[in-house]
């Protein structure tokens, strides 16, 4: 089931592609070839360096089907440090409280597991709360 | 472009109507509808729907609806914008009646929800979100609210309890109405203790789903005589706007631009203001919305909508009182239906028909409907003359 709509969306999930505006220079994430920050064409790859902070976040309680059976997890609003904000689960989080303006460090994880009878996984950007060295 | 009245109301119940089909709630509602308005038929049908195709296997609902209300031959479509696709519908049949393509229009908005699974059900509601960068994350649409919700208590420095008397009124108000889902009154203390669906929403910040129809007949205001039992209700402002579909998007994520642009636009064409606004049937599928749909359409300042709350303003007999029907929070949220329902309200309103929730004299009401989380935002304002 829907294989190439995941396919399309590989070199995003795995590597964070995104594009650059040749006109006003903003990052942009997802691509969408219209820039919407000026309205320019914008197809220069542009490859995100996977550091950002969080903008907001959610624990799930109710998931939709599909997810139900690893709720409750964290959803975040991860501005990246290029400027683009981007939706996606926090992980590895341990004992430690998300904050609001948290770092995080993107991280590929499976993302859900469609479809099991024919097991196909979806893997993806996850974020994970950007190690800070011990004292 | 003529003037274009609203002729004729019509509403099922919010309920489980576990008896009854997609097709029986918009049949119900357009012979009420029809009935009311002393009319037997209509020239063109719009129907108000987000997810026929998910939870009913059923397309093509123009045709369906417009064969068992017994419309025959009448040009009939589906219009869909999440849960804004009832005010869109809406617009839908005001622009062909004041256009002059036709002569007369039902609209209906219509949902069927309680046949399919919770899970099943927030799947499908997150189906107004982007698949592939918001929903394929996880997120739900309870979700996506709940991160605007978090981010403008942080910015703010409100706390969940300041939301409360948004759900107070919308449950003290569907009391008094018999369409209502939920007839039980809330405290304070049942809305701190409700149990969470994703932080720092609960269930009691969040609109309930079932199953209802509402339909509207559209007529040229010149066809439409006011008399002393019942004011003639025209429509006095609509407007349509669009904003990015996902909330990573937007420039800033805390404003409704949707709604500030299409609550301007509206309150031009019927020549008002806010503070000449009656009542305001706004979009309350969650508490943080009714905070920031008061600030897009000028009735706070930026980051204290909570206030308006706080203060007993929204409340009838306050400064502009909001939900007075109950709102999507109790009147209930059949998603493809509820911008009608927020209609026929206003209307019941502009009719004097609300009992112990009507508000005094009113002469103006706006509605506002919105799909997604703030994606597509529809509003409308209502005039007796
Ligand atoms: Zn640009």
């Amino acid at each position: 089931m829907e294989i190439p709509r995941h396919w399309r969306l590989k070199q995003q999930r795995y590597s964070l592609v995104g594009e650059t505006c040749p006109h006003c220079e903003a990052k942009i994430f997802p691509p969408r070839d219209v820039c919407p920050t000026c309205g320019g064409e914008a197809k220069t790859q542009y490859t995100f360096s996977g550091k950002g902070e969080v903008f907001s976040y959610t624990t799930i309680y109710e998931a939709p089907s599909g997810y139900d059976e690893t709720a409750p997890y964290t959803v975040a609003l991860v501005k990246l440090e290029e400027g683009p904000i981007i939706t996606a689960q926090l992980t590895d989080l341990g004992d430690q409280p998300v904050e609001i303006g948290m770092p995080v460090e993107m991280v590929t994880r499976k993302l859900r597991s469609e479809n099991e009878d024919r097991g196909i996984l979806i893997y993806g950007y996850k974020f994970r709360p950007v190690l800070s060295r011990a004292a | 472009m003529r003037q274009v009245a609203i002729a004729g109301i019509g509403q099922t119940s919010v309920d489980e109507h576990w008896e009854k089909a997609i097709r029986d709630l918009a049949v119900d509602a357009i012979l009420a509808a029809l009935m009311d308005a002393g009319r037997q038929s209509a020239e063109a049908l719009f129907v108000g729907n987000m997810m026929s195709g998910i939870i009913d296997h059923q397309n093509n609902l123009g045709a369906l609806i417009a064969d068992w209300a017994g419309l025959r031959s009448a040009e009939a479509v589906k219009i869909e914008a999440a849960c804004g696709s009832g005010a869109a519908a809406l617009r839908a049949g005001l622009i062909a009646v004041a256009s002059g393509e036709v002569d007369s229009a039902l609209v209906v908005g219509v949902e069927k929800m309680t046949d399919q699974s919770g899970h099943d059900i927030t799947a499908a509601l997150a189906t107004a979100a982007d698949a592939d960068w918001e929903v394929d994350h996880g997120v739900s649409f309870v979700g996506l609210n709940a991160m605007i919700m978090r981010r403008y208590m942080h910015e703010y420095g409100w706390k969940h309890a300041d939301f409360a008397p948004f759900s107070i009124n919308a449950h003290a108000n569907a009391l008094h109405n018999p369409f209502a889902r939920l007839h039980q009154a809330i405290t304070v203390e049942d809305f701190e203790k409700a149990p969470m669906i994703a932080t720092p929403i609960n269930l009691l910040d969040a609109s309930p789903t079932g199953d209802g129809a509402a339909a509207v007949l559209l007529l040229p205001a010149e066809k439409v005589m006011s008399n002393n039992q019942r004011p003639r209700t025209i429509i006095a402002g609509s407007a349509s706007v669009t904003d990015t579909i996902s909330v990573h998007s937007r420039r800033d994520p805390l404003f409704l631009t949707a709604a500030y642009e299409s609550a301007k636009k509206a309150y031009a064409q019927a020549g008002v203001e806010p503070k000449d606004i009656d009542l305001f049937e706004l979009h309350d599928a969650f508490s943080i919305m009714s905070a920031l749909s008061l600030e897009a359409c000028g009735f706070a300042e930026r980051g204290q909508g909570p206030r308006l709350g706080l203060d007993g303003e929204t409340a009838i007999g306050g400064r502009i009182p909001c939900v007075t029907r109950g709102g999507l929070k109790a009147r209930g949220h059949p998603v493809g239906a509820t911008g009608i329902y927020q209609i026929v309200e206003v209307v019941q309103q502009l009719r004097g028909e609300c009992g112990p929730t009507q508000v005094e004299g009113a002469r103006i009401g706006m509605a506002q409907n919105i799909g997604g989380a703030g994606a597509t935002i529809v509003t409308h304002i209502i005039a007796a003359d």
